[in-house]
């Protein structure tokens, strides 16, 4: 009795390359490439690669943090304690590091600690259902705390030689080792998020968690092992940071979280959940290190570089509400 | 269970106390509980302010910036000769409006609070060093009458604590007792049938961060004078803070639920801990930890006393319940 | 007689779709006028423009004869108009008073608002309509019963003067929807002109006094109860003579596939035991809030039992987690489409292939080829329309949507399919469609739960029915027991429908 002349029902009306020319990552990637000439004509010394290549240390470090905030964003969760996670696994490597653990040592627990601060978010968040802005913001106080009772004013330096090559050190030419590190993640990134049933979930549940749930899907596993993988983000952000400025502050990368959310969301991730793409951050960081960077050949000081990035943050979001506004 | 919360809070507090005061019975005397109070003061005044903006299910994470820019100008104005009462109203204005900003892009734009105010956060400081060039105004710029005001003793309180007594029994009064007040509640409670009950959710979210941002701004000019120093950096991460106080308070941050007592109590436990930490000798940056503790500490404990709303058809198990 | 409110023209549309097109209704004082129609025929819209959330395009509203516009929820309120909503809408950290007062409270003289004045009125209001609640109590101690009074007092402090009640009992029990029918009672004897939306036609035609007909957004027709019989007011609804939407074919009923036995939980039910076959229809039908869902969720990994134990072809599965419910061959289509069913915001075939890409994929890798493959089979066996299969789906109708999340079940090739009210809010079309699926699905061997509150539909698809009341098993009915006064008597409690 079912109807046999069932209509045939297309598998899509638009090609997936149309879809990307229309989308925010293209007008991105314009924005992008628009800043860059602009840079270029600006200043003679833009163009240099080595110049281009200090210039990249700006915002890998927040780049590889923004990879898994992006997922984690999608899925409709937020990590604001990402920058006090770097500052804790700065202190624990550089207790260690006083106590001469060797160089893979020092990588270990680095990675170790960004790892259990992820889980402990994760616990909170997925196991025992709080909010994770509530939980964030006080793992936030907790992390950087933590560093503060270690250090207090203190500082820890005198990190070993070879310790060195993770922040400060060059693959090939002027490829150094945090450009190829943010290539290889973003590449890592990108298959995970859009290629992977995994990365299919972060989706559905940034949608509907109740809807995933009622699927079988296991929601706080994929929540969990979200904030483990922010958490281990921010370890090797941890290595790469204090590996580049030498030394161990509780202050150090203060205000990270800003930028990383930033970028997120200037990578045309939905703040509310549910959609984003790994290419857009990317952009997201490119645009905003070639922002820095055009700006500190004009000699402007860091801080109008912080208005700029609240600003962005808070005009990507409106101007095209604003436009449908006015639009209408 | 509201009663029972604050009473817990209230117990909490109490047994701190108690525990301080079993080693350092100095800690206990009016004489000090005064001025762990007035030195509290400030932390109340703007937990309460962000305690309207979180029972609209938003959050305020610009009020240290806020601050900041306001006691600025307030050095600024003083330095000017500008006479107090001005400055007092100015920064008030200021301050609102500011906070109005952060209401305004909600309320038209309805970008999430969080990006919001984590935006304005950073613009707002950056404009005290675009006004400043980075640059202090220490105490001697400042007038004997500016640095004075707030330490002024009256009827054995100084001005700051009467001023934070003030707005507690002012806020009290307009969350109990005014339309907007109850309307705030009603917004975070349930936006959907807010709407029909005529309180226009945006509208009523704008006024909460207009008066966080007022109470942020008489705190600029307080702080500022009370530390006679003003600079780019004054209460840096003091927003966390805030939330915290308000989260250790009862204040649901999904919105509206919380009261007047619990947030001023957890506030006062922040303040207790804060001031107690040099005198039983333990190292002032554990403050930092131990507030962040405190917060998760507080949102397991309220998340486990509003969890299991199962419903409830057995006839014997609404008996037990 | 005048109407005290009318309606003229009226038009309302939304991106896409003609909400409403030039309907009219006119609302006398001292009457219950029922507006029927299906899920989509504008029936929310016009309760909007009435409360003032949503503007008409084009019409006009008169009250009193007098033409006017509700610009805000200010603005109807003030000119007398009020709602009381499908699930009571009010705030549950405010107390009883402050709920029935808010928006309107009395003020001092200082503008701050006069609580003892506003306790004292709100004591009077509750006990004109014989509520015993007590003004300063929170409504979250409250049920959902005494909210509902609550919100009728509300009503009547506004001095409202037309009372829109929008299935107000859906989510109330048999006694309180008598208790309902005698407030009814009460506001029309003072004159109040209610709009009462709801879809049981029992109630409809036991209290209201004049109906209004809407379908997809058009006025359709008006008239006095006394005058129309129920066939009547189907047709008119559903615009065509209602035939064979039960297409309940014979099914060859084989060997038990799922086994229940002593299923417990500490607030939701008890003792739930009964056995289910291949080919077997399985009717649970009783009262709203009875605890059938519950049940279906506990087997389905949702919730946990405190006790009991299931068994699926003979061997004892745990059901901890929704996963291991599909991975047992348990899948459950939910009654709350919208947000326990189809993920909105992702297209059709990521929403179809949602539990089985473990198949689609490999080695943890996506391939869209397969997930199409899959996504179009199932999706044209259930006879799905839409634009293409990458089309969000929310941008489906109801209908479609359940055809979807049914196929996204079927994909995974399951034992037992545990519907909850499946036509729920859905056209006549999709559901004549979902109707007959299900019958094919039993004919083809699955074991079939149907969990539903209409008699007709339970009646007309089920091999047998299992009638549950207050979380307890309360009668199970096959062949010629299977009538709707025992269905009725069993769901109620026999002595009360006595």
């Amino acid at each position: 009795m079912t109807s046999l002349s069932t209509r045939h029902i297309p598998d899509r009306l638009q090609s997936p390359m149309t879809r990307a020319t229309r989308s925010w990552e293209a007008l991105l990637l314009l924005v992008a490439i628009a800043i860059f000439i602009a840079n270029s004509l600006a200043s003679p010394y833009f163009l240099d690669p080595w110049n281009l290549s200090d210039a990249s240390f700006n915002f890998t470090e927040k780049a590889l943090i923004a990879f898994a905030m992006a997922m984690l964003v999608i899925a409709g969760e937020i990590d604001l304690s990402v920058a006090s996670i770097i500052a804790l696994c700065s202190t624990v490597m550089g207790a260690a590091m006083m106590a001469g653990v060797p160089v893979w040592g020092l990588v270990a627990l680095g990675l170790g600690t960004g790892l259990a601060c992820g889980a402990f978010n994760g616990l909170l968040v997925a196991g025992f259902g709080l909010p994770s802005i509530v939980v964030t913001i006080g793992t936030m106080s907790l992390f950087r705390g933590l560093s503060f009772i270690a250090l207090g004013d203190g500082a820890y330096t005198g990190y070993p030689a070879g310790f060195a090559w993770f922040g400060q050190g060059y693959v090939w030419w002027v490829f150094s080792f945090e450009l190829v590190l943010f290539v290889v993640m973003a590449l890592l990134f990108s298959i995970l998020l859009h290629r992977t049933n995994f990365g299919r979930l972060v989706y559905v549940i940034g949608n509907n968690a109740t809807a995933a749930r009622f699927s079988g899907v296991r929601v706080d596993r994929v929540r969990f092992i979200l904030f483990l993988l922010t958490g281990l983000m921010s370890g090797i952000a941890a290595i790469c940071l204090t590996s580049r400025l030498g030394s161990t502050r509780p202050s150090i990368a203060t205000g990270f979280e800003l930028e990383v959310v930033t970028m997120v969301v200037l990578g045309g991730v939905s703040i509310l959940g549910g959609s984003g793409s790994i290419p857009g951050v990317v952009i997201a960081a490119l645009v905003m290190g070639l922002v820095t960077f055009g700006l500190g050949l004009l000699n402007v000081p860091g801080i109008v570089m912080s208005i700029i990035v609240g600003a962005l943050l808070i005009g990507v979001i409106a101007l095209p509400r604003l436009w449908a506004m006015w639009r209408r | 269970m509201l009663k029972s919360r604050e009473t817990i809070l209230a117990l909490a507090i109490l047994a701190l106390l108690a525990v301080i005061a079993a080693r350092f019975p100095a800690f206990v005397l009016p004489a000090n509980l005064a001025a762990v109070f007035t030195d509290t003061s400030p932390l109340i005044i703007l937990a309460l302010g962000q305690m309207a903006v979180i029972l609209t299910k938003c959050i305020d994470l610009s009020v240290a910036a806020n601050l900041a820019l306001c006691g600025m100008i307030a050095a600024m104005m003083n330095g000017a000769a500008v006479p107090l009462p001005v400055i007092l109203l100015a920064v008030l204005a200021l301050g609102a409006a500011l906070g109005a900003v952060n209401g305004m892009l909600v309320w038209k734009l309805g970008i999430p609070s969080i990006v919001v105010t984590l935006g304005t956060m950073t613009i707002y400081r950056g404009v005290i060093f675009l006004l400043t060039d980075g640059k202090w105004i220490n105490a001697h710029q400042m007038s004997e009458g500016f640095k004075a005001f707030p330490r002024a003793q009256f009827l054995g309180l100084p001005v700051m604590a009467w001023i934070a007594l003030a707005v507690v029994a002012g806020f009290a009064l307009f969350v109990s007792r005014t339309p907007l007040g109850r309307a705030l509640f009603a917004v975070g409670g349930n936006p959907h049938a807010a709407v029909y009950t005529g309180i226009h959710v945006g509208k009523t979210q704008f006024w909460a961060f207009t008066l966080s941002g007022a109470l942020a701004g008489l705190t600029g000019y307080l702080w500022v004078a009370r530390y006679a120093v003003a600079y780019v950096d004054i209460a840096g991460g003091f927003e966390l803070d805030v939330v915290a106080a308000c989260v250790i308070g009862g204040i649901a941050i999904a919105g509206g639920a919380g009261s007047v007592a619990g947030c001023v109590m957890g506030a006062l436990f922040l303040g207790i801990v804060k001031n107690a930490l040099p005198v039983v000798g333990i190292s002032p940056f554990w403050q930092m930890a131990i507030s962040g503790s405190a917060i998760l500490i507080a949102i397991a404990f309220n998340a486990r006393h509003q969890g299991a709303k199962g419903r409830i058809i057995l006839k014997h198990a609404e008996v037990r319940a | 007689m005048q109407p005290v409110l009318s309606l003229r023209g009226i038009t309302k549309s939304f991106p896409g779709v003609r909400a409403l097109n030039g309907v009219q209704l006119d609302l006398y004082p001292g009457q219950v006028t029922a507006l029927i129609g299906e899920n989509g025929a504008g029936k929310s819209t016009i309760v909007k423009i009435l409360t003032g959330i949503y503007q008409p395009e084009e019409g006009t509203i008169t009250v009193d004869g007098r033409e006017t516009r509700f610009p805000t929820a200010q603005a109807a309120g003030a000119a007398g108009v009020t709602a009381i909503h499908q699930e009571t809408v009010l705030f549950d950290e405010l107390t009883v008073a402050e709920n029935i007062f808010i928006g309107h409270a009395p003020r001092t003289r200082l503008g701050l608002i006069d609580t003892a004045r506003m306790q004292a009125e709100a004591a009077r209001l509750l006990a004109s309509i014989h509520a015993d609640l007590n003004p300063k109590a929170r409504l979250r101690d409250l049920g959902i019963a005494s909210k509902h009074l609550v919100a009728i007092a509300r009503a009547l402090s506004i001095d409202a003067r037309v009372v829109i009640m929008d299935e107000p009992t859906a989510a109330l029990s048999h006694k309180e929807i008598h208790e309902l029918y005698d407030l009814v009672e009460v506001l029309k004897a003072q004159g109040k002109a209610i709009l009462f939306i709801s879809h049981k036609f029992d109630e409809i035609f036991r209290i209201a006094d004049r109906f209004t007909v809407f379908r997809d957004g058009q006025f359709v027709a008006e008239g006095a109860m006394a005058e129309v019989r129920e066939a009547d007011l189907v047709q008119m609804m559903v615009g065509r003579a209602v035939d064979q939407i039960y297409p309940k074919r014979p099914a060859s009923i084989g060997a038990p596939v799922l086994t229940v036995a002593g299923y417990s939980h500490p607030t939701e039910f008890a003792d739930i035991g009964f056995t289910l076959h291949r080919g077997e229809i399985l009717g649970f039908y009783g009262l709203v809030g009875a605890g059938r869902s519950e049940v279906m969720q506990a087997l389905f990994g949702i919730t946990k039992p405190s006790k009991g134990a299931c068994k699926i072809e003979g061997q004892v599965k745990v059901i901890r987690t929704t996963a291991e419910a599909v991975a047992a061959g348990i899948v459950y289509v939910p009654e709350d489409r919208g947000k326990q069913g189809a993920v909105k915001g992702l297209p059709i075939f990521q929403n179809v292939t949602l539990p089985s890409l473990s198949r689609t994929s490999r080695a943890g890798f996506l391939r869209l080829a397969e997930e199409f493959a899959l996504a179009r089979d199932y999706t044209a066996r259930l006879d799905l329309r839409a634009a293409s299969l990458d089309q969000d789906v929310g941008l489906l109708s109801g209908g479609n949507q359940q055809k979807v999340v049914i196929a996204k079940w079927l994909a995974t090739r399951p034992r037992v399919i545990i519907l909850d009210e499946p036509t729920k809010g859905i056209d006549i079309g999709s559901k004549a469609a979902v109707h007959d699926f299900m019958s094919e699905l039993a004919a083809q061997g699955l074991a079939v739960i149907m969990v539903s509150s209409e008699i007709p539909e339970v009646l007309g698809m089920s091999d047998r029915v299992i009638v549950m009341r207050e979380g307890r098993i309360a009668a199970e009915f096959a062949g010629d027991q299977m009538t709707p006064e025992n269905l009725v008597r069993a769901a109620v409690g026999i002595e009360e429908a006595a």
